[in-house]
């Protein structure tokens, strides 16, 4: 926990976690980012409280009784083991989880950055970017809204400086540059909410050049 | 808008002392449902138990109903975070978050737990906490539920609607205005107060 994160969550981004209408993809950075900032934490706090205030305020529905008997013939049942989220190194709670005590498997996409896929399916992918300290990530625009969280170093590009624990939201409109801080190599958590278009940079070469 | 200063909290909490010493229970002002939970927690009393069953399984399955899920769902999640409040009851903390906002992030997450394969991405606890919660903190933030249900009802059926789709999962971050008109100013003043108080907690006990 550190307390010079300036870039937090927008409030529309953890009103949409708090709801469940995010993704896995999302739901990882957004988790990540509140492990790491408590004004996060409090503001996701305060909405889930005005979600519990909607749960006492519904309209009740009917709940059989042999539900509630058969509940209360499972209290004294050993409860089912829930994995604890805990920060391993780095890595917050979320993200430690997903990688399930390995490490990540770093794989290249040219100019010294590398990446290692987390997760990925229709509603978006999620991965760890390794970004040697002064190197830029090659220009690349999204083709929707991508969530990139610091976790270790820092960087910057056009619209701010990013350090450890900031969150950088960035719509699908957004050119940007990014470049690793000097330092420790800058280590991120990047969502993106459309499929993954660039597993290797080759296709998108091509890409570049069929569109010209 | 009554916003509790940390003098009022103080208080507060005097008179909750007092009141514990004389009738040997929590505060007579905390909620029902919180003082139910609480013998939950520290007495493990199962009539308190089937009190809250009583009171939220039936509004958690209307509640759940209301934003799309099918009658069995429901059930099978009203069931499974009612046996988490029982076993997780050591993890409730009045001072820290209403009761019912934990039960709905219990809910919310075993839903979406349900619906993927994948488990979802829970941010890490921060429960770590030594000794007694401030009665007064308890009770103010309590008081506070109480205060945002109430700001809830008031609002015109068009904004409820709008707040209610966002907490259905209805509305992406995008469609959600950073401005959904929710009135939550004075709760998450609280709850900052709350983790203010708890970082000094845990720096003391670093430097211990």
């Amino acid at each position: 926990m550190t307390t010079t994160i300036t870039h937090h969550a927008p409030e529309r981004l953890l009103i949409a976690y708090a709801g469940g209408a995010l993704g896995y993809a999302f739901d990882m950075v957004v988790a990540a980012h509140v492990s790491m900032c408590d004004e996060c934490r409090a503001r996701l706090g305060a909405i889930e409280a005005a979600g519990g205030a909607l749960v006492e305020g519904a309209d009740r529905a009917e709940v059989p009784d042999a539900l509630k008997a058969r509940l209360l013939d499972r209290l004294d049942d050993a409860p089912a083991p829930v994995a604890a989220s805990r920060r391993s190194g780095i890595y917050p709670g979320p993200v430690a989880a997903a990688l399930d005590g390995a490490a990540p498997r770093w794989r290249s996409v040219g100019m010294g950055v590398k990446q290692s896929i987390l997760h990925e399916d229709d509603g978006g992918s999620v991965r760890l970017l390794h970004i040697p300290p002064g190197r830029a990530v090659p220009e690349h625009s999204h083709g929707g809204a991508e969530l990139t969280l610091v976790l270790q170093g820092s960087f910057s590009d056009a619209t701010g400086a990013f350090g450890t624990g900031d969150l950088e939201v960035a719509d699908g409109t957004l050119e940007h540059t990014p470049v690793a801080g000097e330092g420790a190599p800058c280590i991120c958590l990047a969502a993106t909410d459309a499929p993954l278009r660039f597993r290797s940079w080759i296709p998108r070469i091509a890409q570049r050049f069929i569109r010209i | 808008m009554v916003t509790a200063t940390p003098a009022a909290a103080k208080r507060c909490h005097r008179a909750v002392n007092k009141e514990d010493r004389v009738s040997q229970k929590a505060g007579p002002d905390l909620s029902e449902e919180t003082t139910w939970m609480l013998a939950v927690r520290d007495q493990r009393d199962r009539s308190a138990f089937v009190r809250l069953f009583d009171h939220y399984a039936p509004r958690l399955k209307g509640f759940l109903m209301r934003g799309g899920a099918g009658a069995a769902e429901a059930e099978d999640i009203v069931q499974d975070v009612m046996l988490a409040i029982w076993h997780r009851a050591h993890q409730f903390d009045p001072a820290r978050a209403p009761l019912s906002a934990w039960v709905f992030r219990i809910a919310r997450n075993r839903q979406i737990d349900i619906r993927r394969k994948a488990g979802r991405p829970v941010p890490e606890d921060s429960e770590v906490r030594e000794g007694e919660a401030d009665a007064g903190d308890a009770l103010a933030m309590d008081q506070e539920a109480v205060r945002l249900r109430a700001a809830l009802g008031e609002l015109k059926p068009e904004q409820r609607a709008l707040v209610e789709k966002a907490f259905y999962g209805e509305l992406s971050h995008a469609e959600i205005q950073d401005e959904t008109g929710l009135p939550l100013g004075t709760i998450k003043s609280r709850i900052r107060l709350g983790l203010e108080r708890l970082r000094h907690e845990l720096k003391g006990l670093r430097q211990v």
